[in-house]
């Protein structure tokens, strides 16, 4: 990973300045208040009002229907949003930072307009949207904490891809041959360490170029899961690739929460194991001996080999760990959503949560929110391909690729990895 | 990557010249040290990695083979089955593959048995284009991951310009051609340009522009008036017109196309950039050191657009070969077939160099072409030839590894040097 960090736009380049100003965020804000004029203000939709449903049918508590006008909500959020432009273009100016909470909300207003306006005539399920928000994002958490832990410890992993790929197929027919999804889910999460000791042993003891090895992994897995999916697993269908699946399991009290409850606590076991998971992570990065050690290891191996941490043993043991947690993800595919395995399932989520893991600044929560802004942006349009939007879905499909390119290129800040990030360690 | 990454790869080589001094007496003759070199040195290098990763398919393909395993059943009662079941087994993929790639036995004559090479270069052609998209940015230090974006951009410009306009012959067929490579390098160059201005990785940034053009292509393809052919359903093109179809080289009878000679101009195209041009130094030098480059006074941001540009115009290129030479009957979403991915394991199995690049091309245009008749006659799934194309990558990027299996002797390293007393100290 390139250690460049972004060369700040300043305006002026007065020495005494110490707040770096840029002009990314309102020129970006500033296109997508442009698209929202566009859109919102002068292309009408046929139908006059836009509908929300809060609660799903079998709901304790039945929250009402929200029902908009279409037109008059997309101006009066249209002029928000220009305003909200505005204003940070105003506070750029006077060299003042643009703060997080104004990006947010910036969002949720463009997308409250956006449903509004691409919704028009239909009732839009917004539980709909997030049970399955969570739901995509279940396999990009996992990999983008795979992915934190690796970069964090030193070690660029691009085969996040490989690892979940590894261990869907192994979850696929070890709970098949088995007849239990936990022993598969062990299955997945050793899988995923066995792709992990490939990168480890490549990365830190032959010093082969991380990336290198990551791409060339997530190739190999993609080539020996498709030939063995091919010759084996489509033969013995029943005894290899019929898994049994995790049932839902609704927590009482807490999954008749109104909107978020049968969002966050009407899952499979695996997203509960997630919860926990980031949880960990976040846990044991920021606040145990472990989690010093690792980063320290990833900022500066030379200092952490000084003060006596074994760097090659500490890297190699935290990227199979990294490589667990992915393969974990990998299972969601088999014994979460889908229900067998298929030639290429995992279709680039680990490169999604590559992605995540960068716009999320390598920190475990913020790639978890990254990953779930993009199964968000994904899920928008299963959800509008049902009521039938104005957008073609292709459109809709780029949208989580558009933002992430929105995002490194620097919208959210400087993103800067780990020092180390990449560079093996020689000991002299 | 581009700096630390240099030196992970010149770390564990010694400098060679040093040790071969002639003035320390007790150093091996010259024909030995050779010798040494040549057994330890990156040729024989790439040649057992080759070995090992077809190695491992073979275990993979006896393994899963059904035969094997009914033999292995009763293995100790009767061993030999089992062994002359696996030598049937890996002897038909592997001949199989070889009658696919290189030359068929089983045909009559020279003509026809040959037309598997012929394959084999039609097959190698994008993957070389693409590989030299690859490798190009591979030189400034930059990582394209984005092949198939940049051919599936410039496979949809070059198929538009090949079905809808109306041009004289040779016209056209250039006109195509073109529009493919500025479509591809102008893909390429959002990335160069986002990375030049804001910093944005190019690996985070060309894998988002895959996802972007996939999507952006195959809504082309489905709408009306853009690329799907007229009174179809399909998400497909027309057929391109015969004046902007490449030409055959070999006649009708075989695939080869005039695509490859293309090809072979853009390998010494790349050569000289790389090799003679004074751009191409300045590549080199910001892929060896981009803070060294830019205190010598190359422009650092602006060399890493133009490089990009140039590596979307190659892998441009490959999607230009696919739809005007390959597939001429119409295209659709799956038009890459792969390629973009394949040509980052042939930039580095040629290690980034031009004519690397082309003998690699060629290797995995002769596994691809081999793969298919082996799929066919001996039912091994085609799917074990990218295991032995990633295997080979890995082993070939790992030298200490495959010297370490058939326990070669490092190139540059005398035989069982005795340390002198200074060294000894120092240990």
């Amino acid at each position: 990973m390139s250690t460049e960090t972004t060369a700040p736009a300043t305006a002026g380049s007065a020495p005494e300045k110490t707040v770096i100003t840029s002009w990314k965020a309102p020129i970006a804000l500033g296109v997508f208040a442009l698209l929202a004029v566009v859109l919102f203000v002068f292309t009408p939709r046929p139908a006059d009002t836009s509908t929300f449903r809060l609660s799903t049918p079998s709901d304790v508590i039945q929250l009402p229907e929200i029902v908009l006008p279409t037109h008059a909500t997309g101006i009066v959020m249209t002029v928000l949003l220009v305003a909200l432009s505005a204003y940070s273009a105003w506070l750029v100016w006077q060299k003042r930072r643009v703060p997080l909470w104004l990006i947010v909300v910036f969002a949720v207003l463009f997308l409250i307009a956006f449903l509004a306006w691409a919704g028009a005539g239909a009732s839009i399920p917004i539980y709909g949207l997030l049970i399955g928000t969570v739901s995509l994002s279940v396999p990009l958490i996992f990999g983008a904490l795979g992915g934190v832990i690796s970069e964090r410890v030193g070690v660029v992993n691009i085969a996040i891809e490989g690892q979940l790929l590894a261990g869907a197929f192994a979850s696929a027919v070890i709970a098949s041959i088995t007849g239990n999804p936990y022993v598969g889910l062990i299955g997945a999460a050793v899988a995923g360490v066995l792709v992990s000791f490939v990168l480890a042993a490549f990365a830190i003891k032959y010093f082969v170029d991380q990336i290198i090895v990551g791409v060339v992994l997530n190739v190999l897995v993609i080539g020996l899961t498709s030939f063995l999916f091919s010759q084996v697993l489509t033969e013995n269908t029943e005894l290899l690739n019929r898994p049994p699946r995790f049932e839902q399991i609704a927590i009482p009290i807490l999954s008749e929460i109104p909107v978020i409850g049968p969002m966050l606590f009407r899952q499979s076991i695996i997203v509960y194991a997630m919860y926990v998971a980031v949880f960990l992570v976040w846990f044991g990065l920021f606040h145990t001996r472990w989690g010093l050690r690792l980063r320290a290891v990833g900022e500066h191996p030379q200092a952490a080999d000084t003060v006596g941490i074994k760097v090659t043993t500490l890297r190699f043991w935290n990227v199979s760990l990294a490589g667990a947690i992915a393969g974990f993800g990998g299972a969601y595919f088999t014994l979460g959503s889908v229900g067998a395995f298929n030639k290429e399932m995992t279709a680039g989520m680990g490169f999604i949560a590559l992605a995540a893991v960068i716009f999320g600044r390598w920190d475990p929560i913020r790639a978890t929110l990254a990953a779930l802004l993009f199964g968000f942006a994904s899920n928008i349009q299963n959800v509008l391909g049902i009521i039938g939007s104005p957008v073609p879905s292709e459109f809709m499909l780029m949208v989580p690729y558009v933002v992430t390119i929105f995002a490194v290129a620097g919208l959210v800040g400087v993103s800067r990895p780990p020092a180390a990030n990449g560079t093996p360690y020689i000991k002299s | 990557m581009s700096d630390k990454s240099r030196e992970a790869e010149v770390q564990p080589e010694p400098a060679p010249q040093q040790t071969a001094r002639p003035e320390a007496g007790e150093e091996p003759s010259r024909w030995g040290q050779a010798a040494r070199d040549i057994v330890g040195g990156s040729a024989m290098i790439s040649v057992l990695s080759v070995i090992i990763a077809l190695a491992v398919g073979a275990v993979l393909i006896a393994w899963t083979d059904e035969r094997v395993q009914e033999t292995a059943a009763y293995f100790f009662a009767r061993p030999g089955d089992t062994f002359a079941a696996i030598w049937e087994a890996v002897a038909g993929a592997y001949s199989a593959l070889f009658q696919g790639s290189v030359y068929n036995f089983r045909r009559e004559g020279f003509a026809a048995g040959i037309r598997p090479l012929t394959e084999t270069l039609t097959f190698a052609t994008p993957l070389i284009a693409a590989g030299l998209g690859v490798g190009v940015a591979f030189r400034v230090g930059m990582f394209n991951i984005g092949g198939r974006g940049q051919m599936l951009v410039a496979a949809a410009a070059a198929g538009w310009v090949g079905f809808a306009l109306e041009l004289p012959a040779v016209l056209h067929v250039a006109v195509a051609v073109l529009a493919g490579m500025v479509a591809g390098a102008i893909w390429g160059g959002i990335a160069g340009l986002l990375k030049a201005r804001t910093g944005a990785h190019e690996v985070i940034t060309t894998i988002m522009l895959n996802f972007v053009a996939l999507y952006f292509v195959a809504y082309l393809l489905r709408t009306p008036g853009a690329l799907q052919a007229p009174g179809s359903n399909n998400p497909k093109t027309p057929p391109m017109q015969e004046t902007a179809i490449l030409p055959d080289l070999l006649g009708p009878n075989y695939n080869l196309h005039f695509g490859f000679i293309l090809v072979i101009a853009a390998t010494v195209f790349v050569w000289w950039l790389m090799n003679r041009s004074s751009l191409g130094f300045q590549f080199r030098a910001v892929g060896e050191n981009p803070h060294a480059a830019r205190v010598a006074g190359m422009p650092v941001k602006m060399i890493y657009v133009y490089a990009m540009l140039f590596a979307g115009g190659f892998a441009g290129l490959a999607g230009v070969n696919q739809v005007l030479g390959t597939v001429t009957t119409g295209f659709g979403q799956g038009i890459d077939a792969g390629i973009g991915f394949d040509a980052i394991t042939v930039a580095l199995l040629g290690r980034s160099r031009p004519w690397g690049i082309f003998a690699a091309g060629i290797l995995f245009g002769a596994f691809k072409a081999g793969g298919f008749s082996m799929q066919a006659a001996e039912g091994v799934p085609v799917d074990i030839v990218v295991v032995v194309q990633s295997l080979i990558v890995l082993f070939i990027a790992a030298p200490p590894l495959v010297r370490a299996i058939f326990r070669l002797p490092t190139p540059g390293a005398a035989p069982r040097r005795t340390l002198t007393p200074k060294e000894v100290a120092a240990k």
